[in-house]
């Protein structure tokens, strides 16, 4: 029985990998493609929240902000390359003279790279080891989390001049001279974004089969007994915050290329919560269902944000609630639910 | 990895390595703590020698439970000091605690219900305790032996794949006490581990019991005066967070003051 879990695993990744890298491309247009390399960006956040929130409990609310930090630090080095030798068009509109210093170093790819994967690991970690030290967990780490998502947010519209304010950052051309607009460009992109998807899926596959993937589920259902088995589960619990947190900002510096902008609204607190919807429609426990999740939930609002501009959240808020009702582990969890004979009303692993 | 490397490996891990001065492995001196100006423990002093099975009743009340709480950390105490070994337990962590060699099993049985006996054991073992750890730890031959070893010893052999979720009642009793087994510790605190066990697994666990004390210290909290008498040498009474008595068993069913205020009712 053992080994035929882990077939039908390897058979999901697989299929997985099938559906994105041959399938996709083959009957997308490059309209199409790209705005599923836009849903795909999301799918970065919600695996970090199958490891972070499926796995080990801790609920976030706040992913948007380490997406923004990537969306951003890429939004950074692509304007910087759009624009030079002059200052990025929004500055001079709102009069700032000089570039800010702290733009300086995003001239550099490397740069921007190392910023994409290292500065969620400086906020995310610190962060999250300190509060989980003081075993705030639960409901109340989702509530801070939220809150620093708002706050940001503000904090980005607020610096007009610096961060191109509400409207965000956008009119990008080339990728080190890549260009990035084009169909071609388009369609090269949505390969490396698959390519890196695929890592990221294979990175949290692999490390729920080892002892720390075990632990994550101890820790979920047990913390106090974790704790009397000599670990110290605040450090625990930050690690796979932060690795969510790194997910995140890969995925939030895909979206930048993919979309051609990053705006404040994909950062905050809303899309923090959207992102959750990904991970719960899809299934948390499943990595691979988070994907399908991604890209589900990222079609449906683009479709019926199209169909019912004004109601539109209403049928995204449906779903949520019809999908914690039937399907407590998502779409990854029904054929589990089918071959149990069974539709289980309530969440599986309510227990805080 | 033979068997015997790894389990000298695990000693070499463990403080027993570490010389023993003095003769107690735990002493407890005027330990206080008090709730809301309640005072649940109340300047209490106890002293555990190597290899004994101390066991300890007492009324609802008699602050047994919050004593084990504040050997392994889980509560502060407002006063006194708690020294295994030479050390000062009362400013560490509970998981520093753990790593001195004290292990704690709760009153209602926790284990990790989604984990199989087999992996609620290896979670348990004293090695790869941090993040890079336990990321790369391997199942070897070695480890896999220590844990069917252990197994064995909590009766659990035969279900070593089951989920822990899955065990009856006395069976996940057994599986937290084959966990602290699993983390070497060299003092086991107990606190009602026959509760909700039926008569014979009650024999199969005295024999269990007896069985670690020859190699370890254990403080057993419990109210069944038939199973005391087939495992202690040694009884204390608590007694409004006070030690009423200390003494054999039968001493302790003879003493007046025993009688009055727990085993007479």
């Amino acid at each position: 029985m053992a080994v035929s879990e882990k077939q039908r695993e390897l058979a999901a990744y697989a299929t997985a990998a099938f559906v994105l890298l041959v399938l996709m491309p083959m009957v997308l247009d490059a309209f199409w493609l790209t705005l599923v390399g836009k849903y795909l960006a999301f799918a970065f956040v919600a695996v970090g929240l199958v490891l972070s929130w499926g796995y080990c409990g801790i609920l976030s609310l706040g992913q948007g902000i380490f997406f923004g930090i990537g969306g951003y630090a890429m939004a950074m080095f692509l304007k910087l390359e759009a624009s030079a030798p002059d200052l990025p068009d929004f500055m001079v509109w709102s009069s700032v003279e000089k570039l800010p210093v702290w733009w300086h170093p995003f001239s550099s790819f490397a740069f921007t790279v190392a910023a994409i994967l290292l500065v969620p690991i400086v906020v995310a970690f610190p962060f999250a080891y300190a509060i989980f030290k003081k075993r705030v967990s639960g409901v109340y780490f989702a509530i801070v989390t939220i809150a620093l998502a708002l706050t940001l947010t503000v904090l980005i519209v607020g610096q007009q001049g610096e961060t191109g304010g509400a409207n965000g950052i956008t009119d990008f051309k080339t990728l080190l001279g890549w260009d990035i607009i084009s169909d071609a460009g388009k369609n090269a992109a949505y390969f490396v974004e698959v390519g890196l998807l695929i890592v990221v899926m294979a990175i949290s596959g692999l490390l729920l089969h080892t002892r720390f993937g075990k632990l994550l589920i101890a820790v979920r259902d047990r913390e106090d007994r974790v704790r009397f088995s000599g670990y110290n589960t605040a450090m625990i619990k930050a690690f796979i915050f932060t690795l969510a947190a790194v997910f995140s900002s890969i995925g939030g510096a895909l979206f930048t290329v993919q979309a051609g902008l990053i705006t404040p609204s994909v950062a905050g607190a809303v899309a923090s919560v959207e992102m959750v919807i990904y991970a719960a429609v899809g299934g948390r426990l499943s990595v691979v269902g988070a994907v399908f999740g991604a890209l589900l939930v990222g079609f449906m609002k683009s479709y019926l944000s199209e169909q019912f501009p004004e109601s539109w959240l209403f049928f995204l808020g449906g779903l949520f609630i019809f999908v914690v009702m039937v399907m407590p582990n998502g779409l990854a969890g029904v054929p589990d639910q089918i071959r149990h004979g069974r539709v289980r009303f309530g969440l599986r692993h309510e227990r805080r | 990895m033979s068997a015997a490397e790894l389990s000298l490996d695990f000693r070499m891990m463990s403080p027993a390595a570490t010389s023993v001065v003095g003769d107690h492995v735990l002493s407890v001196e005027h330990l206080s703590v008090s709730f809301d100006g309640f005072k649940a423990v109340d300047d209490l002093s106890l002293n555990i020698e190597p290899n004994e099975l101390r066991v300890i009743i007492g009324p609802n009340g008699a602050g047994k439970t919050t004593l084990l709480d504040m050997i392994c950390g889980k509560t502060k105490p407002t006063a006194g000091h708690i020294y295994f070994k030479g050390t000062d337990l009362t400013t560490l962590a509970e998981h520093e605690i753990v790593r001195e060699g004290i292990g704690r099993k709760f009153q209602t049985p926790s284990t990790y219900e989604d984990l199989s006996v087999l992996e609620n054991l290896e979670v348990s073992l004293p090695i790869g305790h941090g993040v890079l750890g336990s990321i790369f730890f391997k199942r070897t031959a070695a480890i896999r032996e220590r844990i069917e070893q252990i197994a064995g010893d909590v009766y659990l052999s035969d279900q070593l794949r089951t989920k822990a979720g899955k065990l009856s009642h006395g069976q996940q009793q057994w599986l937290e006490i084959g966990m602290l087994l699993a983390q070497n510790s060299e003092l086991l605190l107990l606190d009602e581990p026959v509760a909700g066990m039926s008569p014979r697994e009650r024999e199969l666990t005295a024999a269990l019991l007896k069985k670690i004390s020859a190699g370890k210290s254990l403080i057993v909290i419990e109210h069944d005066m038939d199973f005391v008498k087939s495992i202690a040498n040694k009884v204390t009474v608590l007694h409004q967070g006070k030690v009423l008595a200390e003494g054999n068993v039968e001493a302790m069913q003879n003493d007046e003051r025993v009688i009055d205020v727990y085993l007479g009712h």
